[in-house]
Order: C-alpha cells, then sequence, then structure tokens
C-alpha cells in the first residue's frame, strides 16, 4: 500500500491500526514526519491497543505538539503585545488560529510559524512595531526583499532575536500577482475578535484560507496536512453559506477541488453537490501522495509540474521567465 | 533503498536505509550483538543516498537525512559510510528526541551509579570512557547521556565508541583484545576509528543508574580539580543539551533536579593516566 494512503486510511479510521506489522508502523511514523502529521496522528490513535515501541512514539508525538501549542500561544501573546499600541486589527491565521480558537479536531497539529493578517495600509506601522520589539530580518537579499514588498501578500519574513520564532505579516492570503485577489478587506471586516483583543477568520473564510494557500498557490507540498486542516474545519463548520464566500473571493475552484480531494483522501462527508472528479483530480491526488516508505517526496515529474504551475498561479508569463532567471542565476535550483 | 540496518542502542531503535550495500555491510559487523528495535518498530529514521543517480557509481558521495532534517549537512565519501550512518544516527537524536533530555556527555557506571563526564569536542570524553571501560566500568556512552525527566535515572546510549587520532593508539593498547571497525582516514575530524563497546555494555544497555557526579573534563593542562557550583553547572549542561529548549518545563525541571541532587567537579589534565586516577579518586 502507498505510506501516505496508508497514513490518510488511518486518520480517517484510527482503528484500522489494528494488525499493522512492523514495517508498515515504521512507513505510518515516517510519512506522518515527513508530512508533520506525527502529532495528530498521535491523538488520532492514542488509547487504542498498539505495540509498546508505537505507544511510546504517540506519547512522545503528543507531548512534543503541546509544547507546539503553548509555544505558538506565547508567541501570538507577544506579537499582540508588540502591537499593542496600533490601531489596526490583528488576525491570526493557520495553526495559531486553530490552535487560539481551540479548534479540538485539529489537536496535535504542528504549528510553525506565526502567521497574522493586518489592513495593508498599517503594515508599516506593525513592521516598525515588531522590528521595535525584537523581531528582525531574515531575507538580506536585496532582490528578494524587493520582490516581497511589491508584488507579494506578505512582509518578507521577520525572526525574533531571542526566541528565533518567525512571524509572516500578510495583508492578503494571495501575491498581488496571482490572478485570484481575494477580498481582503471583507477578510478584516468579518474577522471575529477573541478575549484577548486578537482575531482569527470567520468560518467560511478559514476555509477559504486554507483551500486557497493548499490550490491557488504553492507547489502542494506538504499538503496532505493541509487537506486534513480543510477535513477537519469542514467537519466543525459545515457547508453553509461556503460556496458564495469563495465564490466572493475567487476562490470558487479552489474551494471545490479542496472539498473533492478532502472527500477522496480522508472521506470528508459533503453534499452530492460538492463531490465528482474532474480531470485533474488524479494528478492532485498523486502528488499529494507522493511518499516513500521512509517518508521521502517521490514522483518527481509530477513534483517538477506543481512546482511550475505554483509559479505560473503566482505571476505572468513575462514576469515569471524574468524571475526564473534571477533566481537560477543566484544558485537556487527547485528541490 | 535496497539496503537496511534496524537496531537498537540503549532504548532507541534506529531503521537505517542505504543505496549502498557499505555502510549497512559495516553495521551489520559492528552492531551484530545488538538487538533490533523494541516490537521491530523505530524511533528514527536514517537515509544515506545518493543525491543524483549517478553518483551512486560514480564518485559515490554519502548525503545524510532522515525524519529530522538541518540544511545543508555535507556529504561523505563512500569509504567513509560507517561514519555517515553513526551521524546520520547521532543527528536523528539530537534533532529529534523528546522522551529524554539529552546531554552531550559521556557515561560510565559502577556499582549503580552514573558519572557523567561532558564538555567541548577534544575534552577526552570519548577517551577517557573507553578507558574506564579497560578498567571495569560499564560503557553507558561516548556522545550523549539520557534523562529521564520523570524519575531523573540516566539511559544508556552506547553506541560504537567514536575514537580520533591520538586516541585510536592509546585505546587499542589498553584494549588488545576488543573489536574496531575499519581505520577511516581524512574524515572532517582527521582519523576516526571505532571501538565496539563490550559484552557487558550491550548486555546491560536497557538499565538506567542514578547519575552520582558530573564532571567537566579539560585535556591538555597541569592537573587541576575544583568543584562546579549547580548554577554554572546548570548553564554549561543547557548548552550542552540539544532538547532542552524544545523540552521547556520538563526539560527545565529535569536540569535543575540533577544538578542539585549531583554533585559537579571541573577537572583539568595532562595525560590519560592521570585523569582516570582523578575521576576513580572522585567518584
Amino acid at each position: 500500500m502507498n505510506p501516505a494512503l496508508l497514513l490518510a486510511r488511518v486518520l480517517r479510521a484510527p482503528s484500522s491500526i489494528e494488525g499493522l506489522t512492523a514495517p508498515d508502523w515504521n512507513a505510518l511514523w515516517a510519512v506522518a514526519r515527513g508530512e508533520q502529521l506525527a502529532g495528530t496522528l498521535a491523538h488520532r490513535i492514542a488509547g487504542l491497543p498498539m505495540p509498546q515501541a508505537a505507544r511510546r512514539l504517540v506519547e512522545d508525538s503528543i507531548a512534543s505538539a503541546e509544547q507546539g501549542r503553548t509555544a505558538a500561544l506565547w508567541e501570538a501573546e507577544m506579537a499582540r503585545r508588540a502591537l499593542a499600541g496600533i490601531d489596526a486589527p490583528v488576525v491570526l491565521l493557520k495553526g495559531t488560529a486553530y490552535a487560539a480558537a481551540g479548534l479540538s479536531p485539529l489537536t496535535g497539529r504542528v504549528i510553525g510559524d506565526l502567521d497574522i493578517l493586518v489592513p495593508r495600509d498599517a503594515i508599516e506601522d506593525v513592521e516598525a512595531a515588531l522590528l521595535a520589539a525584537g523581531w528582525e530580518w531574515v531575507k538580506p537579499d536585496p532582490y528578494d526583499d524587493a520582490y516581497y514588498r511589491r508584488w507579494m501578500h506578505e512582509l518578507p519574513p521577520l525572526i525574533h532575536r531571542d526566541r528565533d520564532k518567525m512571524v509572516d505579516v500578510h495583508h492578503t492570503i494571495l501575491p498581488l500577482t496571482a490572478r485570484i485577489r481575494p477580498d481582503a478587506a471583507a477578510l478584516l471586516a468579518d474577522s471575529v475578535a477573541l478575549e484577548n483583543g486578537l482575531r482569527i477568520l470567520s468560518r467560511q473564510d478559514m476555509l477559504c484560507h486554507a483551500a486557497a494557500h493548499l490550490f491557488a498557490d504553492g507547489d502542494l507540498a506538504g499538503g496532505m496536512r493541509n487537506l486534513w486542516d480543510i477535513h477537519c474545519l469542514l467537519g466543525e463548520f459545515g457547508f453553509d453559506g461556503l460556496a458564495e464566500r469563495a465564490a466572493h473571493h475567487g476562490l470558487g475552484t479552489a474551494m471545490r477541488r479542496a472539498v473533492r480531494q478532502a472527500v477522496r483522501l480522508y472521506g470528508t462527508e459533503a453534499p452530492p453537490a460538492w463531490q465528482g472528479w474532474d480531470m485533474l483530480d488524479p494528478l492532485f491526488h498523486r502528488r499529494l501522495t507522493a511518499r516513500d516508505v521512509w517518508g521521502r517526496s517521490t514522483r518527481k515529474a509530477v513534483q517538477l509540474g506543481f512546482y511550475l504551475r505554483s509559479h505560473a498561479l503566482r505571476m505572468p508569463p513575462a514576469m515569471l521567465a524574468r524571475h526564473l532567471w534571477t533566481k537560477w542565476r543566484k544558485g537556487h535550483r527547485p528541490a | 533503498m535496497r539496503h537496511l540496518k534496524l537496531l537498537r542502542i540503549g532504548p532507541l531503535g534506529f531503521r537505517i536505509g542505504s543505496h549502498w550495500r557499505g555502510p549497512i555491510a559495516a553495521l551489520d559487523d559492528l552492531y551484530r550483538d545488538y538487538p533490533a528495535p523494541l516490537d521491530g518498530i523505530a524511533d528514527f529514521n536514517v537515509h544515506l543516498f545518493a543525491a543524483r543517480p549517478w553518483r551512486r557509481v560514480l564518485r559515490p558521495s554519502v548525503h545524510i537525512a532522515g525524519d529530522f532534517v538541518i540544511p545543508d549537512a555535507a556529504p561523505l565519501p563512500l569509504a567513509q559510510g560507517l561514519l555517515a550512518a553513526e551521524m546520520g544516527m547521532n543527528l536523528q537524536v539530537a534533532l529529534g528526541l523528546r522522551r529524554y533530555l539529552l546531554l552531550h556527555a559521556a557515561m560510565v557506571e559502577r556499582g549503580g551509579r552514573a558519572v557523567l563526564m561532558t564538555g567541548i569536542s577534544g575534552a577526552g570524553k570519548s577517551t577517557l570512557a573507553a578507558l574506564l571501560m579497560a578498567r571495569g566500568w560499564r560503557l553507558m556512552g561516548d556522545e550523549f547521556a539520557l534523562i529521564d525527566c520523570a524519575t531523573g535515572l540516566a539511559y544508556a546510549f552506547p553506541r560504537l565508541v567514536s575514537l580520533k587520532n591520538e586516541a585510536i593508539d592509546v585505546v587499542a593498547q589498553a584494549l588488545p583484545q576488543a573489536r574496531f571497525g575499519p581505520l577511516l582516514e581524512g574524515t572532517p575530524k582527521g582519523a576516526i576509528r571505532h571501538l565496539v563497546p563490550d559484552a557487558r555494555a550491550i548486555a546491560a544497555m536497557e538499565q538506567p543508574a542514578e547519575p552520582s557526579l558530573i564532571l567537566f573534563p579539560r585535556f591538555g593542562f597541569e592537573p587541576a580539580e575544583r568543584p562546579v557550583l549547580p548554577s554554572e553547572a546548570f548553564v554549561r549542561l543547557t548548552q550542552a543539551s540539544t532538547n532542552y529548549v524544545t523540552l521547556a518545563e520538563r526539560g527545565f525541571e529535569a536540569l535543575t533536579r540533577l544538578v542539585q541532587a549531583v554533585p559537579s567537579r571541573a577537572i583539568d589534565y595532562p595525560d590519560a593516566a592521570t585523569a582516570l586516577a582523578m575521576v576513580e579518586a572522585l567518584a
């Protein structure tokens, strides 16, 4: 069995771990680590009968994810304090938002960088406040810096000099060069306040952002994790108003594909109108599940195709050619 | 990956895959008396691979990776494949271990009491551990000491002892009957030869011991000895731990308990004989 499909099967039906062989267990953990899903896997299967060695891995992963959650919420608090003097909403995105909102199906999720969304006209103040509070630039390259500022949906990443944690400050959820232009003002206007004054996206927008991130941007690396987020969010929030909201942001196609892929991989329950399978879906499915028993990514040709697609989504052809030429001269090669 | 080795060192299980037979054959030989991982399920995976298919045969160069990665780990020539496997295992433990507080230290045990020896590379940790093993101590490890955060007990990690440069002959003379790996010359750390821990170290590798002494040895100085305050030991051990920060509160509690319960000493020594006498007098 393809080890990525094995992981998907265990996530959707945890009791299917019964009867796994030692090589199955090894492949399962390797893929889960490769996809940043080890904590999620651990939470899904905790408490079920399993070999002692697997139980130890479950305990380690749960402890590790719990520490990650604490650290992520602390990082959000640090950002809140740094930005308290700025008169603009600060919206938590992705993993930190799920943790802050206490979305239980996403327990165990690895939380990487802190991602926040702020109004574009406040971004200079936000940048200044973060720099004053100890965050520093990570990308000293002038081309990258200029590229971010002119064309991206976020500031160049900042890293905190003491805590070594990164923050991505967004003003919208897709690059400015992409054909799709989500309604950033609506994302902010409909965001929901948390008790501490930080905000999270509305339910539908949380799903729109996850779908945009996975299917309208990027090369689907680590896509199983992002698709698991979508699966859980759909289970928690349902489909009410989702099609309309996604269409409003220009993300109807991405949202429908996200649902179809989640149905296929994780057995998400979806109304019939959301189901089906288009011509390109099999290719997306192949890309999402490209892992070997060591957790290493496989299907290099499919990967390269999606790498090129990610760039084609991001910018028009002439600009893309210039960008790739500049990056290539600087020594960058696709992984 | 065509070639596979499963093995257990102390409480940790490894699954090592390689594009080449050489590194796996060396592990099969040197780790022949080590058990398989508990239940056959590994805690860590190590990959030894060629970055491009033709580099498997043409000037083969061994890249090292695993579940936990750091950018740009330098590859090694295939002749040093055993070293690549050892580095791969160390790296996975250093980056991924969450079950124990990991201290970069050699450790030996006698009568249920463990002596930890920590210091920078070149302080003589591996040499002292091997020579103490020759004098009847149980070798618990020459690189990592694993501290159980809940109980404070020290767990062994008796991997192959990595001897460098002058230490190779010194230890070969003290342990004429011991098994050694091939002499690897021209590695990033000079000449390296691996020593297989003795049968007792392997047989007892799952038995923890109570830490009883922490030593900070320094090689190349006139003999000297001074007590180290818990506060200083704490700071130096945070620097000697790869997972103190990620373990957060658990790590802090384990480490404060260790430095408060166990005395620490700094020892300077000019040669191995002096060091052995100093360690045995203190322990």
